[in-house]
């Protein structure tokens, strides 16, 4: 006979309700500890810009700017947006895979403010591309790449990174509470974000792509975003650059939330 | 139970009742689909109750219900005197749900489970670890209490999802189909846990396909079937509606089966039900002595038996009596309608 068993707990009372920041950080401590145990995720976050940077500096660098040199200072600050668009996927997919093992039924039958568990995954996601934008840029500084901004453009641009990743998450999370398979969110989502990043000014000037390309991208957000990223880091950055950038992460936001909303609560 | 809706309180408190769970009428629907189609329940505090039927009897969404993750389409119902629609928060601060799946999240360990949960609940840092050890030693799961949740038995699974739930000890807990897929020996340890659970005064609701389940555990058993509540009662109760138990005859020649079904349905005045193969008859017998003298009325008739045994019902048998289907044919119903 063990000394403890479900028939000796104590009767334990709800401590005072906790404050919604307090559980939004629960969760936040929840994403830490998912790194902790499952690094290869990050693995996972930067396989793909790292290669596109080796491949495209090397490669084409020299076809494309001259030298490699000289390319990889165009091309880090693009990759930066195309690594954080890329992985607010995932964010998607993490939603999808808790939704199908039943974990946001508990969380939905605690008395704690409803949307917790999304502003958590939203701790979460900021982690997640604050990591990766720093594997990236070092990978860049090591190849030569020179931010002329120094620090305080690093950290601005850092900023950026944080608003484009909540924006486009909005996206991911409504395809995570629609789909209730996760590798069919990762499948759609690339579908969707693949012809959005390629289409942008991140690899090639638009000026150098037929008349009708270069119309759709120099009008693609991604653009937008790239061009402020680039202005950033490098110094030259106008607040119009700034307030372009962000638009589409706004509207996002203000459009999609209360879809995500709906979309929780009816579940 | 703390109210995290203060200003409901001495509201709430006039309309406590002794029952822990009350409802009245509840449906909700889906589409065309009557998942719950009208179903009352009273379930006294402390107590183990259990709601079983096959799967698709609307067990799951009627328990999905109660736990506020559902809004009832018509009905009404109080849980632990809080009203379901009106005041889900309290509702919440009051219950604890252990769903079908285990709801845990298997790359962290179940001690960072139980720890985030404690979080959530409010408990800071150093209580929740504490809460934390407490349930992983009394589940007997402290040795595995530093494993990822991925590497767990389904059995060490199922006691980590209970113990979750025990975080802040509930007034009522919901256990949907606790032991659905466990092994015979992780049933048994499940079960054990869940006797003990009980004598700290919680109130269990749990759903169940297996009717040897619900009457190990529960004192009061609710049967339902279609969204509807067919039968409830102890389970002395409901035996004694079904009869001792059902004699198995099978015939050694089947060309006798239809005679034989005749003798047997005349003798003990019972519908009788045909195996899936055909082959085996089953029939409700009220005594051990009626059931040996419908067998002696088969020799009498000349009908050979290969095999013929006695047994206590099955849920299957239980469905039969009380409805006159069995519990297999819902889907074809279903689609039929």
């Amino acid at each position: 006979m063990s000394a403890v068993s479900p028939a000796t707990l104590p009767t334990v009372k709800a401590p005072r309700p906790p404050s919604p920041f307090s559980n939004a950080l629960a969760f936040g401590w929840r994403a830490v500890l998912k790194f902790r145990h499952v690094p290869e995720q990050l693995f996972d976050l930067v396989m793909t810009p790292i290669m596109f940077t080796l491949l495209f500096t090397f490669v084409f660098g020299g076809a494309l700017a001259g030298s490699p040199a000289d390319y990889i200072q165009f091309l880090l600050p693009g990759i930066l947006v195309q690594t954080v668009v890329f992985n607010s996927v995932y964010s998607g997919m993490g939603l999808s895979t808790d939704l199908s093992k039943g974990l946001f039924d508990r969380f939905r039958s605690l008395p704690i403010w409803q949307l917790s568990p999304f502003a958590g995954l939203m701790v979460g996601d900021v982690l997640r591309h604050i990591i990766a934008g720093l594997i990236i840029l070092c990978i860049g500084l090591i190849l030569g790449y020179r931010p002329e901004a120094g620090l305080a453009g690093v950290v601005a641009a850092f900023l950026l990174i944080v608003a484009i990743g909540f924006g486009t998450g909005w996206i991911f999370l409504v395809l995570g509470l629609l789909i209730r398979t996760p590798m069919t969110v990762m499948t759609i989502g690339f579908t969707l974000i693949m012809p959005v990043a390629f289409a942008s000014n991140i690899m090639v000037r638009p000026e150098t792509m037929p008349g009708w390309l270069e119309a759709i991208v120099v009008r693609n957000p991604v653009s937008h975003m790239t061009t402020a990223m680039r202005g950033l880091l490098d110094g030259t950055a106008t607040g119009g650059d700034v307030l372009l950038a962000l638009a589409a992460p706004v509207i996002l936001t203000v459009v999609l939330s209360p879809v995500v909303l709906w979309l929780y609560r009816r579940s | 139970m703390n109210d995290t809706t203060p200003l409901k309180e001495p509201l709430a408190q006039k309309r406590t009742t002794p029952l822990a769970i009350s409802a009245r009428g509840l449906v909700r629907h889906f589409g065309e689909v009557k998942a719950v189609d009208g179903i009352d329940l009273d379930v006294p505090r402390g107590m183990i109750f259990a709601i079983l039927g096959p799967n698709g009897a609307g067990k799951t969404t009627l328990i999905r219900m109660l736990a506020t993750l559902l809004k009832p389409d018509a009905g009404t119902a109080t849980v632990m005197g809080h009203d379901l629609v009106a005041e889900p928060h309290a509702v919440r601060a009051s219950i604890a749900l252990t769903g079908q799946f285990a709801s845990l999240d298997e790359d962290l360990t179940a001690r960072e489970n139980l720890i985030l949960l404690a979080r959530l609940w409010g408990f800071r840092g150093r209580e929740a670890k504490a809460r934390a050890d407490e349930l992983l030693a009394a589940f007997e799961l402290a040795d595995a209490a530093k494993r990822q949740v991925k590497d767990f038995s389904g059995g060490m699974r199922r006691r980590l999802d209970i113990a979750a739930s025990l975080i802040v000890t509930p007034g009522v807990l919901f256990l949907d189909e606790p032991t659905t897929g466990l092994d015979p020996k992780a049933r048994q340890g499940v079960w054990r846990m869940i006797r003990e659970l009980a004598r700290t005064g919680v109130t269990i609701l749990l759903t169940t396909q297996y009717l040897e389940e619900a009457d190990q555990l529960a004192a009061r058993i609710a049967v339902i079937d279609h969204g509807r509540k067919i039968a409830e009662g102890t389970s002395r109760e409901l035996k004694a509606l079904i009869g001792s138990g059902f004699l198995h005859v099978a015939p050694a020649d089947p060309a006798d089966i239809d005679r034989a079904a005749e003798i047997l349905e005349a003798r003990l005045g019972a519908a009788v039900q045909r195996s899936a193969e055909g082959a085996q008859l089953s029939v409700m017998a009220g005594t051990p002595r009626d059931a040996n003298e419908a067998l002696s009325a088969l020799m009498a008739a000349g009908i050979e038996i290969s095999d013929f045994s006695m047994g206590s019902p099955s849920l299957d048998e239980v469905f039969f009596a009380l409805t006159g289907q069995p519990a297999e044919d819902q889907d074809c119903k279903e689609a039929a309608q």
